[in-house]
């Protein structure tokens, strides 16, 4: 099954990249934005048909690898 | 004294860096990044450059690779292991030190020669240098050294900053800051003190014909502190 999961910056971590797109977008004509944070996006096409045994295992890969923990905070959006 | 250098996919300056341990009598092993065993050595280096492409993370898919098993526990067992550029991005990966390196503050790659001061010389690295200032060089895109509050006191606490960016008198003031690291931080040690990692290149600075020479009152002294 598929596990989507979604990586972004924690709060009070800047994000340089986020603040270009947002001065770009703002440039435009898109003025009515406040912020815009950039984060990453992971499709896992794992071998497990259990949503519950498949999002665990996503978990440890985000914890181990997928995400830093010091910055930034992982999200399972979608299982299919 | 024995030196080992981890070449992983990727790594650029690990040839610098066999040549700059040589001259100063360490006789170095390069060691690729799929071995399983370190030589013995009294010192393991974690060279610069882009390793695995600088893929999802700077550093992290190194942090991960097979011989970092070995470092990890040699690191862990009181081994002196350094991590300079890419290599202490891949320090900071691996947990061996506190905190990450982020984006350079104002998105550029810098690539210049920086001066720090050193901030703790009650450890084998800095123990009996002279000069409160050196001028290394920086060459990253992901410098931006960063921890959380509780870590950040942890590290004050500690004393594990090892050099802040500064000018040449050695004024650690945030103009003379070029990526934004919190506090000027270019370098930081474990707890212990055995594990340092830095931005900043002494294998740059060793030869007086190409770009300066404080590189080489670091390695001379840190293989006369090794003895």
């Amino acid at each position: 099954m598929k596990i989507s999961v979604i990586i972004t910056l924690k709060k009070d971590v800047l994000d340089p990249q986020g603040k270009v797109i947002h001065q770009a977008l703002d440039g435009m004509g898109f003025a009515d934005i406040n912020e815009v944070r950039q984060g990453k996006y992971f499709e896992i096409d794992i071998k497990y048909n259990d949503p519950k045994k498949a999002k665990e295992k996503v978990e440890e890969m985000c914890q181990k690898l997928l995400a830093n923990l010091v910055i930034e905070n992982y999200k399972i959006i979608d299982a299919q | 004294m024995k030196s080992s250098v981890i070449t992983f996919p990727g790594s650029n300056c690990d040839r610098d860096m066999d040549v700059a341990l040589k001259k100063f009598g360490f006789k170095n092993k390069m060691v690729w990044h799929n071995d399983a065993e370190l030589p013995k050595s009294d010192l393991v280096v974690l060279p610069g450059g882009f390793s695995y492409g600088d893929y999802l993370r700077c550093g992290s898919m190194a942090s991960k690779s097979k011989i970092m098993k070995s470092v990890i526990n040699f690191a862990n067992s009181g081994g002196m292991v350094m991590g300079i550029c890419n290599g202490f991005q891949i320090l900071v990966e691996t947990g061996l030190v506190p905190g990450v390196l982020l984006r350079n503050k104002y998105l550029e790659f810098i690539c210049k020669n920086v001066f720090v001061k050193i901030n703790n010389k009650k450890n084998t690295y800095f123990k009996n240098i002279d000069n409160e200032v050196l001028e290394f060089h920086i060459a990253h895109n992901e410098g931006n050294y960063f921890c959380t509050k509780d870590q950040l006191k942890e590290i004050e606490d500690n004393e594990q900053i090892a050099i802040n960016y500064c000018d040449k008198t050695g004024k650690t003031e945030e103009q003379f800051n070029p990526n934004g690291s919190i506090k000027n931080i270019a370098g930081i040690f474990n707890k212990k003190k055995n594990i340092l990692g830095m931005m900043p290149h002494p294998e740059r600075m060793i030869d007086s014909s190409l770009s300066g020479e404080d590189g080489s009152i670091f390695f001379n002294n840190l293989i006369n502190n090794l003895k």
